[in-house]
């Protein structure tokens, strides 16, 4: 097996003068340190590792991809394309193309006071404080993905919200890759909401037509201090020459509430790791995700999650349809620490296969160190209910039809967690021609 | 226990410290030595070593040359590490790997068994002496790896019936033995596999002709006695066409500061429409409370329903060892087989065990069943780990498993770690797994009724493990329903 860590490591010591030039010191001071956990680490997590059974994250990374570490505009084609609105929901929106953060004017226009959406480097010139203090304090650089996320990002975006601020509007980003050639981009977001703040963010992920193979590293930092609440919505629809590591990192506080939700309906392989500190006590933590697989499709969810603090309420909900050779992989684990008492966490995984050579491989975990707590896990693997669809189909419904229908129910608990309601009515439809075999694409909105 | 959050009743915690340090300092019954003139073999090993366990024991040469192929498989080989266990690394050289009580010429009639070992036996209420025959139980009883005596061989030679210790196998039964050892459980299959492999000493070897239904129960009792040693029997069970057989076992160690090892490898064959019940009582020391010495049992366990509508069932009661690895599993190839699993495993004081099941679905029609209990006090680790896969041609498949785990006292912990693998869309398999610990309602409840906090646990314990003992024989339901009180006495949430 071709060890594909080292090229990065080659190209970063070959430019790091030009890498850091073109970034902003925070993201600078630590590249060092990544450096030296990627280089204890000595390569990526290969199929099989513990964790990572069914996806490698090595050969993710292996093709002779290039990286765009000198800032050479890649144009996309982002007017016409990706329009991206969600009807009945108007959102300040920004766009990211691979790695860079262009914020639309209306953005610019209507961001209320005590909010900041901006580029990472622009805001390691206006919030040098607050950008230093959090960024890579949630991340770990003992994963390998974040250690090589953090030696080569460049740029990123911020998310502020000041203390006391409840944002009514929701954020939104638009997440292109562009790949005239094969192309690797690092990306990283920074949100940090202050004490009794209130954001919703919702991104989407697409890959611009035309692209030739290209992959997304991306690591998210959320930080939800005392009394906050955060909503991260993500919906990839990329296509099947994409790769995508998304590691998502969370920090909860006293009383903060999050609920985060990654819904797949098209990509090449994916894998999205979700990680959870639920530091302080009193805290809600919703976590879902779902994947609809078709095509040969890989997606393979993982969540880590752990109550280091009393009287936490978490739910977990991961939702699996895979159709013709897609694979699916989830992995989810509770740990509750010594100390933590009266916490509830619960986890559900159910996934339906479709077709014969679709795969599932799944393993909830529960780590539990203490006896006041309620836990529970439950994971089922099948198909549709034979006798709903034969119901169905004695009240005239097609068999076609019927299990169109069925699977949408399905995908409800999901869709349900969504607290935007224009978002829960788009991501329904987005579902529905999904499950009739079209793309639904963002460019087919409005 | 923290004292600030019992706000009910503030003696209620004195009266949990108190019964906590019970259940803490309750005895090991079976942790006396028997004073026996034994066999030891020098510590180390080595292809020599493989050598003179095969001479001492007057092996054929295709049984030696399946040690040595398992020998030079072992070396190239590393312990595996994913276990959730904190296991000190076994120093391999430091274990003498043969040791037996000294037999002249092998016992004819009880009569000839040394009246030590009898006592032994005796002492864990094992019936040896034919006049228990009443108990209807055939015994294969097993010290230090090597097979003392087995009971009852004429009734079951009648009815055509194999029982004996595996060594008489290889001189008696040399082409049954060749053709089932090592089918289910390959040398290669993991480090303490091959280990076994290369070493075993002794074990059973049952084999059920077609149609025949054993009348009673088999059973092995397995005893580490001398001191230095490890352990590495190996169980050979093959149910021909239509048979059924049921199986028991049952193991106790002295107490020692050491820690022994014990490897071994249970290889069950089940064919067309036949049945094989198999129940573990395993109850080795499990070292004192501070967690100095005990046994590792790190064992391989595993059957082949290699036959149509062929059927195991695995039971097992897990109260001993310092740390347990085990992983007793069903390989359903035949169309419509069927593998069971019952489970309650208890761990306390600085037990560890990391204990499950694997499943794996070959056949069309072939159904599964796993129910696991975990029960953990004092500073003990609990982990169920299990394997549950469909494969392409598993057809129908159907998989449920149902994990809980039990958490009694704050300083312990319960882990589940189950691992599904679906590649078939007619298969439907459900996991479901609940950790919580004993509700402060029903305790209450009890105490209104008047059943004071300790029976009311105990009570609440055997409910919540009922399902599993339930699927035991009577004789061992009884053993093993004594052994959790035992275990659990005066144990509080």
């Amino acid at each position: 097996m071709q060890n594909a860590l080292y090229q990065y490591i080659e190209l970063y010591n070959a430019n790091r003068p030009v890498v850091e030039a073109r970034s902003s010191e925070p993201l600078n001071r630590l590249r060092t340190a990544a450096l030296e956990a990627l280089e204890t680490a000595g390569r990526l997590p290969a199929k099989g590792d513990e964790g990572f059974e069914k996806t490698s994250i090595n050969d993710m990374f292996a093709p002779d991809f290039g990286v765009n570490i000198s800032g050479v505009n890649i144009p996309a084609d982002i007017a016409s394309s990706f329009r991206c609105g969600v009807p009945n929901l108007s959102t300040l929106m920004g766009v990211v193309v691979n790695d860079r953060f262009t914020p639309t004017s209306t953005l610019l226009k209507n961001l209320p006071a005590g909010v900041t959406m901006c580029s990472l480097s622009e805001a390691a010139g206006k919030h040098p404080g607050i950008v230093g203090k959090w960024y890579g304090s949630v991340a770990n650089l003992d994963s390998p993905g974040t250690a090589l996320n953090t030696l080569l990002a460049q740029e990123g975006v911020f998310i502020h919200v000041a203390r006391g601020i409840r944002l009514e509007k929701a954020l939104q980003l638009v997440s292109i890759l562009s790949a005239p050639s094969p192309l690797a981009a690092f990306r990283r977001i920074l949100l940090v909401a202050e004490e009794g703040a209130q954001v919703s963010v919702l991104k989407c992920d697409h890959t611009q037509e035309g692209s030739k193979q290209c992959l997304s590293s991306e690591v998210v930092e959320i930080v939800a201090l005392n009394g906050s609440k955060v909503e991260w919505y993500d919906i990839e629809e990329s296509n099947a020459d994409t790769s995508r590591y998304c590691q998502v990192y969370v920090a909860q506080h006293e009383g903060a509430q999050v609920n985060l939700c990654g819904s797949t309906l098209t990509n090449g392989t994916t894998r999205n790791e979700y990680s959870l500190d639920i530091n302080g006590d009193n805290t809600l933590s919703h976590l879902s995700g779902m994947a609809i697989g078709s095509g040969s499709q890989h997606i393979d969810n993982s969540s880590d999650l752990r109550h280091k603090a009393s009287r936490g309420h978490s739910n977990q909900v991961f939702k699996y349809v895979l159709d013709d050779n897609a694979t699916g992989a989830f992995e989810g684990s509770i740990e509750v620490c010594h100390g933590a008492r009266f916490v509830e966490a619960y986890q559900s995984n159910r996934n339906i296969l479709a077709s014969s050579n679709a795969r599932m491989h799944t393993k909830p975990q529960l780590l539990i160190y203490n006896d006041d707590v309620k836990c529970s896990h439950g994971a089922t693997t099948g198909q549709l209910d034979s006798k709903a669809l034969f119901y169905m189909q004695t009240r005239g419904i097609p068999l076609q039809q019927a299990r169109r229908m069925l699977m949408q129910a399905f995908m409800a608990d999901v869709i349900n967690t969504i607290e935007l309601e224009p978002l829960r009515d788009r991501l329904r439809h987005m579902i529905e021609r999904r499950f009739d075999g079209c793309q639904s694409g963002c460019r087919e909105c409005k | 226990m923290d004292n600030n959050t019992k706000k009910p009743g503030q003696n209620q915690a004195s009266d949990n410290d108190s019964l906590l340090r019970d259940v803490t300092e309750s005895d090991y019954k079976y942790g006396f030595v028997t004073d026996i003139d034994t066999d030891i073999i020098p510590v180390g090993l080595s292809e020599d070593v493989v050598r003179l366990i095969s001479e001492k024991k007057g092996e054929p040469q295709w049984l030696l040359d399946f040690r040595l192929k398992a020998y030079r498989h072992w070396l190239t080989m590393t312990p595996p590490e994913w276990g959730h266990l904190n296991m000190p690394e076994i120093d391999f050289q430091a274990i003498s790997y043969y040791a037996a009580p000294v037999a002249k010429e092998g016992p004819k009639s009880l009569d000839e068994v040394d009246p030590e070992l009898l006592k032994t036996f005796d002492k864990l209420g094992i019936p040896l002496q034919e006049q228990k025959q009443l108990t209807g139980m055939a015994v294969d009883a097993v010290m230090d790896s090597v097979s003392v005596k087995t009971t009852h061989r004429e009734a079951l030679a009648e009815k055509g019936i194999i029982f004996c210790s595996i060594s008489e196998a290889v001189k008696d039964f040399p082409d049954l033995v060749k053709k089932y050892l090592g089918s289910v459980v390959s040398y290669k299959d993991n480090f303490y596999a091959a280990l076994n492999s290369a070493v075993f000493s002794d074990g059973s070897f049952v084999y059920i002709p077609k149609g025949v239904r054993c009348p009673m129960e088999l059973s092995t009792y397995f005893r580490i006695n001398a001191a230095g040693t490890g352990q590495f029997e190996r169980t050979l069970i093959v149910a021909d066409d239509d048979s059924y057989v049921s199986y028991l076992e049952g193991c106790t160690a002295p107490m020692r500061d050491e820690n022994q090892l014990h490897a071994a490898i249970v290889e069950i064959v089940v064919e067309d429409r036949a049945e094989v019940k198999y129940s573990t009582v395993q109850n080795w020391y499990a070292g004192d409370k501070d967690g100095r010495g005990g046994i590792y049992n790190l064992v391989t366990k595993r059957g082949l329903c290699r036959g149509d509508y062929s059927k195991l069932s695995w039971t097992q009661v897990e109260t001993g060892s310092a740390i347990t690895w085990k992983y007793p599993s069903c390989v359903l190839q035949g169309r419509g087989s069927s593998g069971e699993f019952y489970s309650v495993a208890v761990t306390r004081n600085r037990q560890q065990a990391d204990t499950g099941t694997k499943m794996i679905h070959l056949g069309p029609d072939t159904r599964s069943t796993i129910v696991s209990k975990g029960i953990s006090a004092g500073y003990s680790e609990n982990s169920y780990r299990g394997l549950v896969k469909v494969t392409p041609a598993a057809e129908g498949a159907r998989n449920h498993t149902q994990c809980d785990s039990l958490l009694l006292g704050s300083n312990c912990g319960a882990h589940t770690f189950p691992y599904i693998d679906v590649m078939n869309p007619t298969a439907v398999v459900e996991h479901e797994a609940t950790t919580s610990k004993i509700s402060e309602d029903q305790i209450f409840y009890c105490n209104q009724r008047g059943i004071p906090t300790e029976e009311a646990i105990g009570l609440i314990v055997n409910g919540y493990a009922k399902e599993v003992m339930n699927k035991l024989p009577m004789e061992f339901a009884v053993e093993a329903q004594r052994l959790l009180q035992l275990t659990l006495e005066g144990s509080v949430g």
